[in-house]
């Protein structure tokens, strides 16, 4: 569904990605693993072309969709929840879903407010509130369901366990599990392996923005060792 | 009471072209994060359009269509700006955009010219509306009684727009983190022309509608532009009430001013802003602009270095050359290297706020004016010595700096420019008002060197002197220990107040310096026509010095000198032209677009590339 094709990301002159390559089949549940600073949340960022690669390709369901508008992106089905949540604090949580809205999608489920309130039921209780009153999980999952209002059918998921409680965790394992009854294929990146692990089928290891690893879950559990060598603090 | 009654409805009345341009410029400030100087103007084309319409269309539906039609005619002006000269420099940095915006001013200055001739217009009376209302026995003109009732309606309508639909929505979302909006799909560069072309359409839809009251000139584009600041300032940036209350506030109190102060009408309003921002810094209803908010962080500022010797030898032997120039220029050469040398000083001083300070001043005309006034005063009124008047200036200049820059250094960003301008205008209006003193428009004449002065080569090499001395001088203190202070305040407030340093107080030091080095400038200005006039401290002389330093290159030391020297010359051959305006618009926004680093940035570049390409 995916294709990250020998890509090279910069920041201004910092050299971030190396050669990435790597592809997420339809469906699938991918965990984008490294330490901080591997270049995760740039290869997020690469693949919505907030970060246009220098070199390399990236193709969404056979499309090049290298050096396009971040919105054209966006409305090809890719929906993105950045790291630091992001949502807009002066608005309201039915206006933060609102900008959020596109039209439905072949072959992705159509959300409504409604199902995205069963879906997350602290939202429902602050739709009226502004994003700057919310909790820290209560906007991690308001940054979800705005993204989910696009009805994507490939979501982007940064760092969605960093800094929220661990119940909130444990709820967040379950949004995941059913987005991907649903359908849904996502590429999520952590430096949580119980996260990774609680819903992922497949992950890719990345270090110094180069990949280190790739394949299931069970093989990487079977090798500590590169578990110790790219994960372990 | 019913003369107080009167009034305040007066003011209500006046504050409805006041808040549809107010509210235009803050919208699209929050979406855009570009300050349109350009928002006066195009308030005056509306009020141009509006009277050809009401030539053309006939009766109260003409008048009215007319004015509507205006509104919208002005509307897609704002759209192909936007799209023409605008859209290519969102990712320049934003003081590029700002002189985009200057360009534009010029060439609707000349274009309206062009339509329209320079006669005043007199605007039509609105028919149906001609006589006056008696209310408690005072009359009221018919037609102020219509803009108070349209206004609010006005003011809701938008309210409307922006609280309750979804373009709203996606304006506000924009405001706050529009790559996050174009990440989730929405496309921003049509929202951006959609914000600017309604922005530009309230500000046409205001000067046309206050054409019965003032009718359509050339000057209303600056003139609104300082209310229309004083405006936002007030009321928040961004915030459509406050826009509304301040818009009422101002008007109400200009009223009463013209009745019981005619002389010190600004004064009032300016003390009204004072006590505001006393209180509440951000205005009533705004909120403080963070910088570098998402998706508008700026490249890190490459740090500036000492000259090495190549280009030391370069500036030398430039030096040696300009020395010369008595030996084999023209006597019109030197009287123009004179010209350039000043204006090189005054830029030289802007810069130095603007790039080592990071402190963009709208309003640095208000101490090179300043300077060269205070030196022609004390000649006139104190017959005081050449010598002694052109040393007072800078140190007059200097002192309005320094309480001035104690006012405004409370504000960042877009508060403090537009509070800066927002004085300089004071201190023009106080010029041009006070006649008896300043001599008003008639300016101040007579004002000579001293003997051993008064020969154009003599008058030459003191020019460069003192200028030479005064960019030699800031260079220095850039890179001195308080030059450090100074960019590190710029480049992060918060972590150089971690360190210990007094922002505030570093900030407020190089605002004086700034202006001293302006005053300086101004003096030797004065002495050199032997007259100074009002329009040395408006806003056009504040803007050319803006011009000359995003020319010239923001982030580079010579930045200034060179861009003085290229404004200088290109005006001085442009000028001969009638419509220079348009010419001179044209090149600044073609210069904005081709070669967003200035002048001295797109050289280095490509000399670096050069080197690069070689090795």
């Amino acid at each position: 569904m995916l294709e990250v094709d020998t890509i090279n990301s910069f920041y201004g002159k910092a050299h971030v990605l190396n050669d990435l390559s790597f592809s997420v089949d339809r469906g699938q549940v991918v965990a984008l693993l490294g330490r901080n600073g591997a270049g995760k949340t740039t290869t997020m960022k690469s693949i919505m072309q907030m970060v246009v690669p220098e070199t390399g390709r990236v193709s969404f369901l056979g499309q090049d969709i290298t050096r396009k508008a971040t919105h054209k992106v966006a409305k090809l089905g890719i929906g993105y929840v950045p790291e630091e949540r992001r949502i807009f604090t002066d608005l309201t949580v039915m206006e933060n879903m609102e900008v959020g809205r596109q039209p439905p999608r072949d072959g992705a489920v159509t959300w409504t407010e409604d199902m995205l309130f069963d879906l997350f039921p602290n939202l429902a209780e602050r739709r009226q509130n502004r994003g700057k009153a919310l909790s820290g999980g209560e906007q991690q999952m308001l940054t979800i369901a705005r993204t989910l209002m696009g009805n994507p059918s490939f979501v982007l998921l940064d760092e969605p366990s960093e800094g929220i409680a661990p119940v909130i965790v444990e709820q967040m394992v379950n949004v995941i599990r059913q987005l991907k009854a649903d359908g849904l294929t996502v590429l999520l990146s952590e430096q949580n392996l119980h996260f990774a692990q609680a819903v992922a089928d497949a992950a890719l290891i990345i270090e110094g923005g180069e990949t280190k690893f790739h394949g299931t879950l069970e093989e990487l559990n079977a090798h500590p060792e590169i578990r110790d060598a790219y994960l372990a603090v | 009471m019913g003369f107080y009654l009167a009034q305040v409805l007066t003011g209500l009345a006046n504050a409805g072209a006041l808040f549809m341009v107010a509210s235009g410029l803050s919208l699209i400030f929050g979406v855009t994060r570009i300050v349109n100087f350009a928002h006066g103007s195009f308030y005056m084309i509306g009020a141009y359009i509006g009277y050809t319409l009401m030539q053309v269309l006939p009766g109260a539906v003409g008048f009215w269509g007319a004015i509507i039609l205006a509104g919208v005619a002005v509307g897609l002006v704002g759209l192909v700006v936007e799209m023409l000269v605008l859209r290519p420099v969102y990712k320049a940095p934003e003081l590029f955009q700002l002189v985009a915006t200057f360009g534009v001013i010029l060439v609707i200055q000349d274009l309206a010219l062009l339509i329209w001739g320079p006669e005043d217009l007199l605007g039509p009376r609105a028919p149906g509306l001609r006589g006056v209302v008696r209310i408690m026995g005072e009359p009221i003109p018919k037609y102020d009684i219509a803009l108070l009732v349209i206004t609010p309606f006005v003011a809701l309508g938008l309210w409307y727009l922006i609280a309750r639909t979804r373009v709203g929505v996606l304006v506000r979302a924009a405001t706050q983190d529009r790559e996050m909006v174009g990440a989730l799909g929405v496309n921003q560069a049509w929202l951006f022309s959609g914000v600017f072309a309604l922005g530009t359409a309230l500000a046409g839809l205001g000067g046309a509608l206050q054409l019965p009251k003032g009718g359509a000139d050339l000057l209303m584009d600056f003139n609104i532009l300082t209310s229309v600041f004083v405006v936002v300032v007030i009321g928040g940036m961004g915030s459509l009430p406050g826009a509304y209350l301040a818009a009422v506030i101002i008007s109400v109190v200009n009223v009463f001013g013209v009745t019981f102060l005619p002389q010190s009408t600004l004064v009032l309003i300016f003390v009204v802003m004072v006590l505001v921002l006393m209180i509440r810094p951000f205005g009533l209803f705004g909120r403080e602009e963070v910088a570098g908010e998402h998706g508008q962080v700026g490249e890190p500022e490459t740090p500036i270095h000492p000259a090495g010797p190549r280009v030391r030898l370069l500036v030398a032997v430039g030096l040696v050359i300009l020395a010369m120039l008595p030996l084999y220029g023209s006597s019109f050469s030197l009287v123009l290297a004179t010209d350039i040398l000043i204006f090189c000083l005054f830029a030289a001083s802007l810069h130095f706020l603007l790039g080592i300070g990071g402190l963009v001043s709208f309003g640095h005309a208000a101490y090179f004016g300043g300077g060269a006034y205070v030196a022609a005063l004390l000649v006139t009124h104190a017959n005081s010595p050449m010598e002694l008047a052109f040393l007072l200036a800078p140190f007059g200049a200097g002192l309005a700096a320094l309480i001035i820059g104690w006012i405004c250094i409370r504000l960042t960003g877009v508060y403090f420019a537009m509070l800066t301008l927002a004085f300089a205008q004071l201190l023009w209006s106080l010029v041009f008002q006070w006649g008896e003193v300043t001599g008003g428009d008639d300016g101040l004449v007579n004002i000579w060197p001293s003997e051993w002065l008064k020969a154009s080569t003599t008058f030459y090499i003191f020019t460069l002197i003192f200028t030479v001395g005064g960019i030699l001088l800031m260079r220095h203190v850039a890179h001195s220990p308080f030059g450090y202070a100074l960019r590190a305040a710029r480049d992060s407030e918060r972590r150089a107040e971690a360190t210990g340093i007094n922002t505030k107080r570093v900030r407020w030091m190089a605002f004086t310096l700034a202006g001293v080095m302006a005053g300086l400038a101004g003096g030797l200005f004065v002495f050199s026509k032997g007259s100074v006039f009002p329009n040395e401290l408006e806003i056009a002389r504040s803007f050319d010095a803006l011009i000359v330093v995003f020319l010239g290159g923001v982030k580079t030391l010579a930045g200034g000198v060179v861009g003085g020297a290229f404004f200088k010359g290109v005006e001085e051959i442009l000028t001969r032209f009638e419509y220079w305006r348009l010419a001179l618009g044209l090149l600044i926004i073609f210069v904005v677009i081709v070669a967003p680093q200035g002048i001295v940035g797109t050289l280095r570049n490509m000399f670096r590339r050069h080197v690069k390409d070689e090795t």
